[in-house]
């Protein structure tokens, strides 16, 4: 038993218990990822960090490492599958980068950056959605959300507060508040819960900040989200 | 509830009160949804604090199954079943008489609360259609006079106890029998046999039978139940899958009504030979007039020592089985989605591993089996591994049920040996000029004249049992219209391909039938189609664009007769425009030419 792997050619090692994504992060390798967070339960839904496993494509989040598979996750096939992914994210929701506080440090936008995304290709939802701006200081724009459930594991696990929920069935799956209103404004969060801290898009952002860090400074202006690392790990101190 | 290291323990005392388990927050929200129409908001904060969950949980779970809502319906709710095969039989026409008699939009409720109307995804009746739910009970075989009845009954507020008998007449009798349906039962005998002979015999006996789930996956029997048996847990359970929500299928239907004592058998042998305490039926919320029926038989049998405390005078050997509604939702079908449901939650598929048979519901070892799978079951130890491979093929030994309907004189209930060519089915039910089958439902295959000569059998075209018949008359895109969307209404929504896929290859169909589509069109449902079978999370993901990626490959005339123009046409050839470029700089690789345009 040796406990290694091999991903793209490269001998990864793996502790019993550890998925893929698990080892693959520990030994530097970067697996595409949008709802994938390792201070969370793994979730598998947006399938960006889908690789080929002995010839049939998991996700790497959830799927545990074993002895000696063939793991294969930069091919052209699973590159040009995780473009297509994000083009379907992109015509979901509504994703106009040009005008959104998160431009530069979103890692949708720094994912489709890295995976050659140029331009979208499908017929767009244009759906309406709302923002809510009833918090004092945290705002949320549903058009972005990506239904990744980070901000509701981690406001059930970590905040013990449980306010966020997902509604609906299908594409009408959508992001709920627990509150009277439904709103945020009436609800238990607070800007240093960790849910606060946890969205990889611009759809829970600090209310009176935006565009405060100039073109060429921002979280993956510099290099691609493979060498910098995910929002989350960043977003740890509230923004200034 | 007892809780045991954090987990709710099940106990046996609190299953089967009013046929409904008390505990799970769905089965609470589906007496609710009968009893006041709608979820009130203050049923929603009581329940929120019974059950330990917030009220934004609560509604998501509402919002999840069609069944249950948050607004009033009517104090009739009207719902037609929407397959293919009812379009085929007029369901649409039947639909709008409903509307007008009424004067209720389809997809609303009528102002004074009085009715709603809508259509709701097969029911399962496409041998006595068309059919529809009324505040969840079945009425089948829908003609203009019986809509004018209906109306009629509506509109002077009569009970639906009150209403014709002959409305909710739901024929149950096979057309065809074989093996299975000829051998008559005996009750307990396959409990017996395990009882005396242990369970490693049973586990050995199901093997060379050569049992395959009969739900559609084809998963060996007696390798689940043996997976079971050898899990860790403190506490086994056995589930019946009777979501049966595969467009076409209804022949779990026709076993539920009449012959569940076979089905009881099953999954006490099952119980018995994996060593469960607890069972469930997951019965799909379309199938409630089967309620009371099956109560009846649950009774019968611990009444005869059969279910229960001491089966079969043996100490020690307890297992009983509560009934579960669905509440439309055809996910709910896969077996992990199931678990979650039974659980009382939104009925989204698990990451598997771990699979059910390691951690299933409540994280206990769980058995999920088909309805017909554990009647088979039971009748293999009854009768012996050689009468079941009395028939069938090598690989696919044994008989399959069919449920067939849609073009042919005699739509119904068919036991066939598998091995079985298409054309002899075809013969038998009464179809005539066919030009098309789908077999396996949506998320099966659409099999066309040149391949009739095909059979039904694991290793050649599998299925869970629906057989949908089309001839030369029916337009085939409006089936496969039918069935893409019908995936994008069933998607759980919880990936990306398939909650996005499944809407935009609606999209994408829709241009293609107004006439606005170009070759363009059909290269990106191909691609969306292909991205769905490669990366989605569950089976429904993965098969929900099988019926255009089918159309495509086998009936392109359908496809091609529609479009805008025969290519898409960009303004220039890209390739051709790089030639200049291409030959200033000298270079002829790879990356110096556009093939399919680019990505």
């Amino acid at each position: 038993m040796s406990n290694h792997f091999t991903l793209d050619g490269v001998t990864v090692p793996f502790t019993t218990g550890q998925t893929i994504m698990d080892a693959a992060l520990k030994a530097g390798i970067y697996i595409p990822h949008l709802c994938h967070n390792p201070e969370f339960t793994p979730h598998g839904s947006c399938r960006l960090c889908t690789v080929s496993v002995n010839g049939r494509n998991v996700a790497a989040c959830t799927t545990p490492a074993a002895d000696n598979m063939q793991v294969e996750n930069e091919t052209h096939e699973l590159t040009t599958q995780r473009r297509l992914l994000l083009k379907l994210l992109f015509v979901e929701g509504n994703h106009a980068c040009p005008a959104c506080e998160k431009s530069g440090a979103c890692q949708l936008q720094a994912v489709a950056y890295h995976c050659g995304m140029l331009a979208p290709e499908f017929i767009h939802f244009y759906p309406k959605r709302a923002v809510d701006a009833s918090h004092k200081e945290t705002l949320i724009d549903f058009n972005r959300c990506i239904l990744c459930e980070l901000c509701v594991r981690a406001s059930l696990d970590v905040d013990k507060k449980n306010v966020f929920a997902i509604s609906g069935r299908g594409i009408h799956s959508h992001l709920t508040i627990n509150s009277p209103s439904g709103k945020l404004g009436d609800s238990d969060f607070t800007t240093s819960d960790k849910a606060a801290r946890v969205c990889p898009v611009g759809a829970i952002l600090p209310k009176h900040k935006g565009y405060n860090k100039p073109i060429g400074k921002r979280l993956y202006d510099q290099s691609s989200i493979s060498q910098v690392g995910d929002v989350a790990q960043h977003q740890e101190a509230a923004d200034e | 509830m007892m809780m045991e290291n954090g987990v709710p323990k099940v106990e046996l005392g609190m299953l089967h009160s009013e046929g409904l388990e008390p505990g799970s927050l769905l089965q609470r929200l589906i007496v609710l949804q009968q009893k006041h129409r709608f979820i009130p908001e203050q049923e929603i904060t009581r329940l929120a604090h019974t059950c330990n969950v917030t009220e934004a949980q609560i509604t998501g779970v509402i919002e999840f199954y069609s069944f249950l809502h948050t607004s009033p319906r009517g104090e009739y709710d009207i719902l037609v079943s929407d397959n293919i095969t009812d379009q085929m039989q007029g369901s649409h026409l039947l639909a709008d008489l409903l509307s007008k008699g009424l004067g209720v939009a389809l997809g609303t409720t009528r102002n004074d609360l009085r009715v709603s109307l809508d259509y709701t995804s097969c029911i399962g009746m496409g041998d006595q259609g068309p059919a529809a739910l009324i505040n969840g009970q079945t009425i089948t075989r829908l003609t203009p006079s019986r809509i004018h009845q209906i109306v009629q009954l509506i509109e002077a507020s009569t009970p639906l106890s009150q209403w014709p008998d002959a409305f909710f007449q739901v024929d149950a009798k096979a057309l065809r029998s074989d093996l299975l349906l000829k051998s008559d039962f005996s009750p307990g005998a396959a409990l017996s046999s395990c009882l005396e002979q242990g369970p490693t015999s049973i586990f050995n006996r199901l093997e060379q039978a050569g049992l395959r789930g009969c739900g559609g996956a084809g998963f060996s029997t007696a390798a689940k139940w043996r997976f079971c048996a050898s899990a860790a847990g403190e506490q086994r359970v056995v589930v019946c899958n009777a979501d049966e929500g595969e467009p076409g299928t209804f022949k779990d239907r026709f076993l539920l009504q009449s012959h569940a004592d076979r089905l009881i058998e099953g999954m006490t042998l099952c119980a018995a030979a994996v060593g469960a305490g607890i069972g469930f039926i997951y019965l799909r919320g379309e199938y409630r007039y089967l309620l009371e029926s099956l109560q009846t038989t649950l009774d019968k049998r611990r009444n005869e020592g059969l279910l229960g405390p001491a089966i079969l005078g043996q100490e020690g050997f307890d297992f009983d089985i509560s009934i579960h509604l669905g509440a439309g939702a055809y996910i709910c079908g896969e077996e992990s989605a199931l678990i979650e449901s039974l659980e009382g939650k939104r009925g989204i598929p698990r990451s598997r591993p771990p699979f059910p048979v390691s951690q299933g519901y409540l994280n206990y070892p769980t058995v999920v089996n088909n309805v017909e799978t554990f009647c088979n079951a039971a009748m293999i130890i009854q009768q012996g591994v050689d009468w079941y491979r009395s028939i069938g093929t090598t690989t696919s030994p044994g008989s399959k049920l069919l449920s067939i309907s849609g073009d042919c004189d005699r739509p119904g209930i068919y036991e066939f040996p598998f091995g079985t060519t298409i054309s002899d089915i075809l013969n038998q039910c009464g179809a005539h000029q066919t030009m098309a089958v789908q077999v396996g439902g949506a998320a099966g295959r659409l099999i066309a004249a040149t391949e009739f000569h095909r059979t039904i059998a694991f290793e050649d075209i599998p299925t869970g049992g629906s057989f949908m018949v089309f001839n030369q008359s029916r337009e085939l895109l409006r089936a496969i219209e039918n069935f893409t969307q019908f995936f994008k209404h069933e998607s759980c929504g919880f990936c990306t391909p398939c909650r996005v896929g499944s809407s935009l290859l609606v999209k994408q169909l829709n241009k293609v039938m107004v006439g606005h589509a170009t070759t363009k069109d059909l290269e990106e449902m191909s691609i969306l189609g292909s991205l769905m079978q490669k990366t989605s999370h569950c089976g429904l993901g993965q098969t929900a664009a099988n019926p255009i990626l089918d159309g495509l490959g086998k009936f392109p005339h359908l496809f091609q007769s529609r479009l805008r123009a025969t290519r898409f046409e960009p303004a220039f050839d890209l390739d051709a425009s790089l030639e200049e470029a291409r030959q200033l700089t000298g270079r002829d690789d790879p990356d110096a030419h556009l093939e399919g345009g680019g990505v």
